[in-house]
């Protein structure tokens, strides 16, 4: 459950990011690479390394989609429905590493924003990340 | 028992040693109670926690969150035996203080966040990893001697 002013700081915390995209996607993703090599499974058929341009290119695609739910969260499985049938049908990743991820988006927004991550905005912040996980898995079954 | 490369050793010690214990500690756990306010069941003695002002401006929160960071003291000095090292507490949590060995894992988490905030790039993916190592063993350790 979002309160409006949790939303408001959600849609400026991306906002902010967004120009950084690159950055703060490819960021997460190597944490989470580093931490739960498990993930890894799943880009076989891609340079992970850093720097490589497929890390970049998918690190921009998961934040700017991240950004553009955020501006109307009631409507995230309207939003998501394109992505929710790629997890679904194409990529089948184990939903279990969407909150990896999660976690290591937390880790770099606070790597990148120092104590301007505050608490309020980390509780705002893993709330939306767990909605929007949420409804990406809607449709596995 | 538990692998720990030299790597790995380094950089745990190593973030333990530079750690500011009065500062982390307090963050960590309030930031824990703000961000998962079911984790306050336990605290219903600390006094105000109805916002997040009031648990970061908690003593008691604060004085907690210090003494909970210091535990992790003992996992690092003793890397190569941290579940005996942690039994006895993991027995105290079980049986006197009745908390969910799930929260353990929500409290590392704040801990991990709040120690990225400070040191912000140099706590790089490999850094991250070895960190979050250290206290996933803590943590089971921690719930080991429940039944």
């Amino acid at each position: 459950m979002l309160s409006n002013q949790e939303k408001m700081l959600i849609v400026q915390i991306w906002e902010r990011l967004t120009p950084v995209a690159e950055e703060i996607g490819a960021d997460a993703l190597l944490r989470m690479f580093a931490c739960f090599p498990g993930s890894k499974t799943y880009f076989s058929h891609l340079d992970i390394s850093r720097g490589s341009p497929h890390l970049l290119s998918l690190g921009k695609k998961i934040v700017l989609a991240l950004a553009e739910g955020s501006k109307d969260i009631s409507q995230l499985t309207v939003t998501l429905a394109p992505l929710q049938i790629m997890h679904a049908y194409q990529l089948r990743i184990d939903p279990t590493n969407f909150k990896l991820l999660s976690h290591c988006m937390l880790v770099a927004l606070s790597c990148h924003m120092r104590d301007d991550f505050t608490a309020v905005a980390h509780a705002a912040m893993d709330k939306y990340l767990s909605a929007f996980a949420a409804v990406l898995a809607e449709k596995y079954r | 028992m538990v692998h720990w490369t030299e790597k790995e050793r380094t950089i745990i010690t190593g973030i333990f040693s530079h750690m500011d214990y009065e500062d982390i500690g307090p963050k960590a756990l309030s930031r824990c109670l703000i961000v998962y306010p079911w984790t306050q069941r336990h605290f219903s003695c600390f006094g105000n926690l109805y916002n997040a002002e009031a648990i970061m401006g908690n003593a008691n929160v604060a004085a907690h969150g210090i003494k909970v960071l210091h535990g992790l003291d003992r996992g690092v000095k003793n890397m190569d035996n941290i579940v005996a090292t942690y039994a006895e507490l993991s027995i105290l949590h079980s049986e006197k203080l009745h908390v969910d060995p799930d929260n353990f894992k929500l409290l590392s988490d704040c801990i991990t966040i709040v120690v990225a905030a400070k040191m912000g790039h140099a706590f790089t993916g490999e850094t991250q990893a070895a960190f979050q190592k250290f206290l996933a063993v803590v943590v089971s350790a921690l719930g080991k001697q429940y039944h």
